[in-house]
């Protein structure tokens, strides 16, 4: 079969139907939204009935996998560094249940926080859980990891942990395909002391996980995703994931015989780790995240033979690049050009005509009738209120954070506590924090800001579609204060008196700000979401 | 072979096409090919670039090393500045004129356009005002393409090819369009 050019994120989905798997489960965030929508545009996991449709919240996907992987299938979850927050908990819980089908659990990290409130390092999770993690360095390795993380997955019956970074996952090329298997058949777990963690399973179960960790370094032992590199040198590099292509690219284009050490699967192979690390006085820890790794082999007291990222060898925060590498071995940099001064900075910004700036023109023009203006806000486009010309919001924290941060300022005594939150954002953290809200009856405004999809990461399916009114409703906010209101120019003043009036009510309401995202607009005014709009905006 | 090539622009002019149809050519020749991309946050207008490589021998690095690209083609005049790093010393900046002016602050153009001429050796494309005269204004990368395509490495045969295998899904008419935009953006001089 010919190569295909993928993305790293393509070639992990690619991967997992090739594998097997019976479902994927997700919530969009960058870098990791485009595994998910690669499934769900791909006609063979159609054909074959592969589940894809997105997930409320990454704890919701994960549970999901973790059942289908009990029904005996295997199932795959992907999500982005922080998402894995949100799904920590049955994280570390499957970890001392295990699995029964595959489950392949893929996270992305972001360093250098491209698309990102904090640069976490996922590795560090996989310690914490115990589990084994895979961190491929390339497409074809990516690809290459997935197929054995399931059957790892399988044979020591615990989820596996696929960490990448945006640069893997956000880059093309070649990736070979391996024959496809066919999926596992239903065959549900009948172990009921796997699964139901009272103390009484879950210490036997933990003490298993433990005395299985042996074995795990073990695999990683003979895992060929590990792998030395000789060179004649006397300064050598321990590369993990990404980092082995910058020092390979170093090594290669300045002829350097520098010993490599490439790690790709953790737990760390100890025999290999040792055997290296004896033979060097000079060993550069090179890791895409944090210096988790370069910590251990230090040791608490330090050990001046291992350079990285403590010692300033290594930027200490960031992603890695072929530069950052060479500089750590001295390679000495021609004249490079440098940017001139007329080039000024051009971030991203809110799209014109986009609803999230008719919103924030009317909140601004009441805030200054106001001694103070403080907007608890959230993750998402309208984070871009933020910047100039708007400078709108106060906070962004994490998902669903702008009502319960909101909740606590009104507690304080502040006033208005103001909350702005998108509708998917609402729907993956939002509605508890207003449920507290509510059973408190705090006096906060929340302002749903709804454009009927997930705008940022490039326009998925919102969970909360059509659904957002009833919610509240349900959740016990009273009718008279939840309002609609349509941000246009037109509608300014009446928008305007609108939120005016539930600021000033001292108990929770919450106005939806209804109108679809702009970018999306064009492509399905046609289609059933047309129907949804009209329907929610004469509910009044 | 070995070509470094820094594709920029705005988040949404498109600059993921040229990659593609560069990324065709190559895979069809049995080339290596890595390709770097910028999603989320900064697609939403802000700046945006890909670093492009191509080479008859296994490339490691997904991201250029600065002093290393052979090429910067960038559909924007100021985003063409904003790498400069990265280009070699025999590096060249093809640039579209037209200013892409989402920014309060956008710089006096004749600024930037001193600037370019100062850096490196550099070829300025009307690519608009060819564009709308290949049939249009959508052909406007296309253009771009057909003027850097001396300086990427691929003959212009098989990345004409690679624009009709390309387009081929969407009609006899936008591949000749597309076509046409190349061969005015090779033969653009000014």
């Amino acid at each position: 079969m010919k190569k295909q050019l993928l993305l790293g994120a393509e070639a992990i989905a690619l991967a997992a139907i090739d594998a097997g798997i019976s479902g994927v489960y997700a919530y969009p965030g960058t870098p990791s939204t485009e595994i998910t929508e690669f499934i769900q545009q791909s006609d063979v996991a159609k054909q074959n009935g592969v589940h894809s449709k997105w997930a409320v919240n990454e704890k919701t996907a994960y549970e999901a996998a973790l059942g289908m992987s009990y029904a005996g299938k295997r199932s795959l979850v992907c999500m982005k560094h922080v998402g894995l927050n949100v799904a920590a908990d049955p994280f570390m819980c499957s970890a001392v249940t295990g699995v029964h089908g595959g489950l392949v659990v893929v996270v992305a990290d972001d360093p250098s926080m491209h698309s990102s409130q904090n640069e976490q390092d996922t590795r560090a999770y996989g310690r914490f859980a115990y589990v084994p993690v895979l961190e491929p360095s390339n497409q074809q390795e990516a690809y290459d990891a997935v197929r054995y993380a399931f059957d790892l997955s399988e044979q020591v019956k615990l989820p596996v942990l696929l960490r990448i970074t945006t640069r893997l996952s956000h880059s093309r090329a070649g990736v070979q395909q391996q024959a496809a298997r066919t999926q596992n058949v239903l065959s549900p777990s009948t172990d009921k002391k796997k699964w139901i963690l009272i103390p009484s399973n879950a210490r036997p179960n933990y003490a298993k996980l433990l005395d299985l960790q042996p074995q795990l370094a073990e695999i990683s032992e003979t895992s060929t995703f590990n792998k030395i590199v000789e060179g004649t040198g006397s300064k050598a590099v321990i590369a993990f994931g990404i980092a082995y292509n910058y020092i390979m690219e170093i090594k290669q284009a300045e002829k350097l015989e520098i010993p490599v050490l490439k790690i790709s699967h953790y737990p760390l192979p100890d025999k290999k780790i040792r055997e290296f690390t004896q033979k060097y006085d000079d060993i550069l820890i090179a890791e895409e995240g944090y210096p988790i790794y370069e910590e251990l082999l230090k040791g608490y007291f330090g050990n001046a033979k291992f350079r990285g990222r403590l010692d300033g060898a290594l930027p200490r925060m960031g992603e890695l690049s072929p530069d950052a590498l060479a500089k750590a071995f001295g390679v000495q940099h021609k004249q490079l050009k440098v940017i001139p001064k007329v080039v000024a900075s051009r971030p991203p910004m809110l799209c014109q005509g986009c609803g999230h700036i008719d919103l924030y023109d009317a909140m601004n023009q009441i805030f200054e009738t106001y001694p103070e203006k403080h907007v608890f806000s959230d993750i998402g486009c309208y984070a871009l209120g933020a910047l100039e010309p708007y400078d709108a919001i106060s906070t962004c924290v994490d998902m669903g954070a702008s009502i319960t941060m909101a909740k606590g300022a009104a507690d304080a005594g502040y006033h208005p506590a103001v909350a702005v939150i998108g509708d998917s954002t609402f729907t993956h953290s939002g509605m508890t924090g207003l449920l507290d809200a509510v059973n408190d009856g705090a006096a906060i405004t929340v302002i749903i800001s709804d454009n009927s999809t997930i705008a940022m990461t490039g326009g998925q399916d919102s969970s909360a579609s059509d659904k957002i009114y009833d919610i509240c409703k349900g959740i016990g906010v009273e009718e008279a204060h939840i309002r609609l209101i349509e941000p246009l120019k037109k509608n300014l003043q009446n928008n305007i008196a609108v939120i005016k009036e539930e600021f000033a009510y001292k108990g929770v309401s919450v106005i939806i700000a209804q109108r679809e995202c702009v970018q999306m607009a064009g492509e399905i005014k046609k289609t059933s979401k047309k129907k949804s709009t009209d329907k929610a905006v004469s509910v009044k | 072979m070995n070509k470094n090539i820094i594709i920029a622009g705005v988040g949404g002019q498109g600059i993921l096409t040229i990659a593609a149809i560069i990324d065709l050519a190559a895979m069809n020749n049995g080339l290596h090919v890595k390709q770097a991309e910028v999603h989320g946050m900064s697609q939403r207008g802000g700046s945006v670039e890909s670093h492009l490589r191509i080479s008859d021998a296994e490339i490691f690095s997904d991201l250029i090393p600065r002093g290393k690209a052979d090429l910067i083609l960038s559909i924007e005049p100021m985003e063409s500045l904003r790498y400069l790093p990265f280009l070699s010393d025999n590096g060249i900046i093809v640039t579209a004129t037209e200013a892409y002016k989402n920014i309060a602050n956008y710089p006096d153009q004749d600024n930037i356009r001193a600037e370019i001429e100062k850096s490196a050796k550099h070829m300025f494309v009307d690519a608009s005002g060819l564009a709308r005269k290949a049939g249009s204004i959508r052909t406007f990368n296309v253009v771009m393409l057909g003027a850097a395509s001396p300086h990427i490495g691929i003959g212009i045969d098989q990345l004409k090819s690679a624009i009709e295998q390309y387009f081929f899904a969407k009609g006899e008419v936008i591949v000749k369009m597309n076509l046409l935009a190349f061969q005015a953006g090779f033969e653009n001089q000014s």
